[in-house]
């Protein structure tokens, strides 16, 4: 590329936490996920700019903090940044933390020719009281500079413009050779910091949340909040849901009385009724739970919160990255296994991403619920349900520990991680982004299992298939403190775990469709006959037995071995059998 | 006066005078710019005093006390 002529190619690269991806997306319109805490973007997001009836293609890299690679994202960057083609590199650093941001930077200018210094969230150092001087920035670098404040529609324009037409520069006045040097001298010179009261009450927050006194209560607090307004709030829209889908089979019911009954049923019964029970039970919670815990990242609390749980985590060989991946799993185990990247260590990687299972995710607060409010009613179902998270946290702490000193053993990893400046959260883009990027894309892959596999449960409930099983597995059942049904139940949930109940119900019923499975579930087991002994070995065996499809096509897209994704089916099945073999005898 | 970073109180600023941590930690640490010659500042400790967050360069980074033993300070 020539002075002044315009580029086609164009890559993003900076820290972590920088902006970048809420700059790439004012860029190019597109919705990437953002958030406050390092790791977000994973692999490579490419978008492309229309300006003035040219088309840049824009690549935004992970967040790196070094070109030498050390997880698997920093990697990706580094690879990226030595062997992709491109005509420019846009250097994003965090205006509020120049000095460290240079480093990257710094080392970006010696590798690569075309440079562009993005110096951005300017709008939040300068509510910090620091001021940088972008005119003599670029003196001494011989690059041209743009300072921004990512998402405002003129910071795009003059990041547009210094892309398109970038402008002739005398050459440098500033040899450096060591980057980080040069980074504290660069800043000596064009930032000027003036202590201020906004700097006063983000010391006093950080004392306070991470105080020993307030520290792990604020956070369990929080943690219990997030998943009380998941629980409560999803009470509303999912009967809403669930009425609206009901009025929707009635028509495909209409439209497909001229088709043989086989098959009206396997379509609309089965493939529709299945997906439509999944969608409604599944994306109220999800859609509450992923915007609030999208906050708590927006803000800045979650590598604070990583910091505080990283003392339990350590004694089970994990880190506090782990912890935050647990918390997740609370919302979706999916989401939890993904977000296993952050962690460094291969080795911690695998194990945090073979235990998450085992902590309960919204999907199976129902089951949890309904069982535990038969036996302990009112208040007490709450605690059960609370003592059941507990004991799933406890589980993948435990297994984690436990593969850590055997099949996983490691040299424990180190934990280092930079704490962003607290933030205001921006609502509008939260719940965009969550709804958007985890929600909807968990649900959608969901429902891809849970149509055909609706279609199959409906040929096995109309036949006199479901019974068969359900007597075949009636002694293994029974070994582990349940029975066939329920057994054959789990079995059928592989697509998503809020099909255990009406699963079991509808084959109590003898029904032929999910659909029938409507009614006051909980007075139909007690009618059944459900023990308090089943319903406990039934909760053990819903926290301990395997992930859901959705989250064991993820574990082998993220490990990329079948043997990985087995042992994460494996691994919390082993847990449950024996914990619920331990019940039966004792119970 | 030497000493580790582990035992400098809270507030105090110092400058680092060596980095003896292994080889992974060490690398890490000069990618946010922490290498000798730095003045830094530990700033809180979290619960039990298992992890301390240390300021520099005008950003917060959260190291477990037990790793700093080895980052020997100029007080």
């Amino acid at each position: 590329m020539r002075a002044g002529e315009a580029p086609k190619k164009v890559l993003l690269a900076g820290n972590p936490n920088v902006g970048k991806s809420t700059l790439f997306n004012s860029l190019t319109g597109l919705h990437q996920h953002t958030g406050n805490w390092p790791g977000k973007t994973v692999g490579l997001a490419r978008g492309v700019v229309r300006c003035r009836d040219r088309t840049i293609e824009v690549t935004d890299l992970p967040g790196t903090y070094s070109l030498c690679g050390r997880s698997e994202e920093e990697r990706v960057a580094a690879v990226a940044l030595d062997r992709e083609e491109a005509d420019l590199v846009v250097a994003v650093c965090d205006g509020s933390a120049l000095e460290r941001s240079l480093i990257l930077a710094l080392q970006i200018l010696q590798r690569r020719e075309h440079v562009i210094l993005c110096v951005n969230l300017m709008d939040e150092a300068r509510a910090r009281g620091i001021r940088v001087d972008g005119k003599r920035l670029e003196e001494l670098l011989g690059v041209p500079v743009v300072l921004t404040a990512a998402g405002d529609r003129e910071s795009r324009e003059r990041l547009l413009n210094a892309m398109l037409h970038p402008p002739e520069l005398p050459d440098p006045a500033y040899f450096y050779e060591d980057p980080v040097a040069a980074a504290e001298e660069l800043t000596r010179q064009c930032v000027t910091v003036r202590e201020d009261a906004a700097q006063n009450w983000r010391r006093t927050l950080d004392r306070v949340l991470l105080s020993r006194r307030h520290g792990i209560p604020i956070l369990l607090m929080l943690l219990f909040l997030i998943v009380w307004l998941t629980v409560w709030g999803a009470n509303y829209p999912s009967p809403l849901l669930e009425g609206l889908f009901d009025r929707i089979y009635v028509v495909f019911k209409g439209w497909t009385a001229g088709l043989p009954w086989w098959l009206s049923g396997i379509l609309v019964d089965g493939f529709y009724g299945t997906a439509a029970r999944v969608i409604a039970v599944m994306l109220p919670p999800m859609a509450i739970f992923f915007p609030l815990f999208t906050i708590l990242e927006d803000v800045g609390y979650l590598p604070r919160m990583a910091l505080l749980l990283d003392r339990p985590m350590c004694r089970c060989g994990g880190c506090g990255k782990q912890a935050l991946t647990l918390c997740m799993g609370l919302g979706c185990n999916a989401v939890g296994v993904m977000g296993c990247r952050i962690i460094d260590s291969p080795r911690e990687r695998l194990a945090a991403i073979l235990t998450n299972a085992m902590v309960p995710c919204n999907g199976r607060f129902p089951t949890l619920i309904l069982l535990g409010s038969l036996f302990f009613p009112g208040a007490g179902a709450a605690l059960v349900v609370a003592a059941c998270v507990v004991l799933g946290i406890l589980g993948a702490m435990g297994a984690s520990g436990l593969l850590s000193k055997t099949a996983l053993r490691h040299r424990q990893s180190t934990f280092v991680m930079e704490l962003p400046p607290f933030r205001r959260p921006r609502l509008g883009q939260i719940l965009v982004r969550s709804l958007l990027d985890r929600t909807l894309h968990i649900a959608l892959r969901a429902i891809k299992v849970a149509a055909p596999a609706g279609a199959l449960l409906w040929i096995l409930a109309n036949t006199s298939w479901l019974g068969s099983i359900t007597a075949f597995l009636d002694p293994a059942g029974r070994l582990l403190g349940m029975n066939g049904i329920i057994l054959t139940a789990f079995l059928c949930a592989l697509p998503a775990n809020e099909l255990v109940i009406p699963v079991m119900i509808m084959a109590i019923t003898g029904g032929g469709s999910l659909q029938s499975a409507a009614g006051d579930s909980g007075a139909l087991l007690v009618q059944w006959g459900i023990t308090w002994q089943m319903a406990v070995c039934t909760m053990v065996f819903t926290l301990f037995h395997w992930p859901c499809a959705t989250t064991l096509m993820t574990v082998y897209r993220e490990t990329g071995s079948k043997a990985k994704t087995a042992a994460a089916f494996a691994l919390p099945t082993a847990v449950g059998v024996i914990l619920c073999l331990i019940l039966r005898l004792v119970l | 006066m030497l000493m580790n970073l582990d035992s400098v109180r809270l507030g105090c600023r110092c400058a680092v005078a060596a980095v003896d941590t292994d080889e992974g930690l060490k690398r890490r640490l000069e990618d946010f710019g922490l290498v000798p010659g730095t003045v830094l500042c530990p700033e809180y400790r979290s619960p039990g005093g298992h992890g301390t967050v240390l300021g520099f360069r005008g950003t917060l980074l959260a190291l477990r006390t037990r790793d700093l033993k080895r980052i020997r300070v100029r007080v």
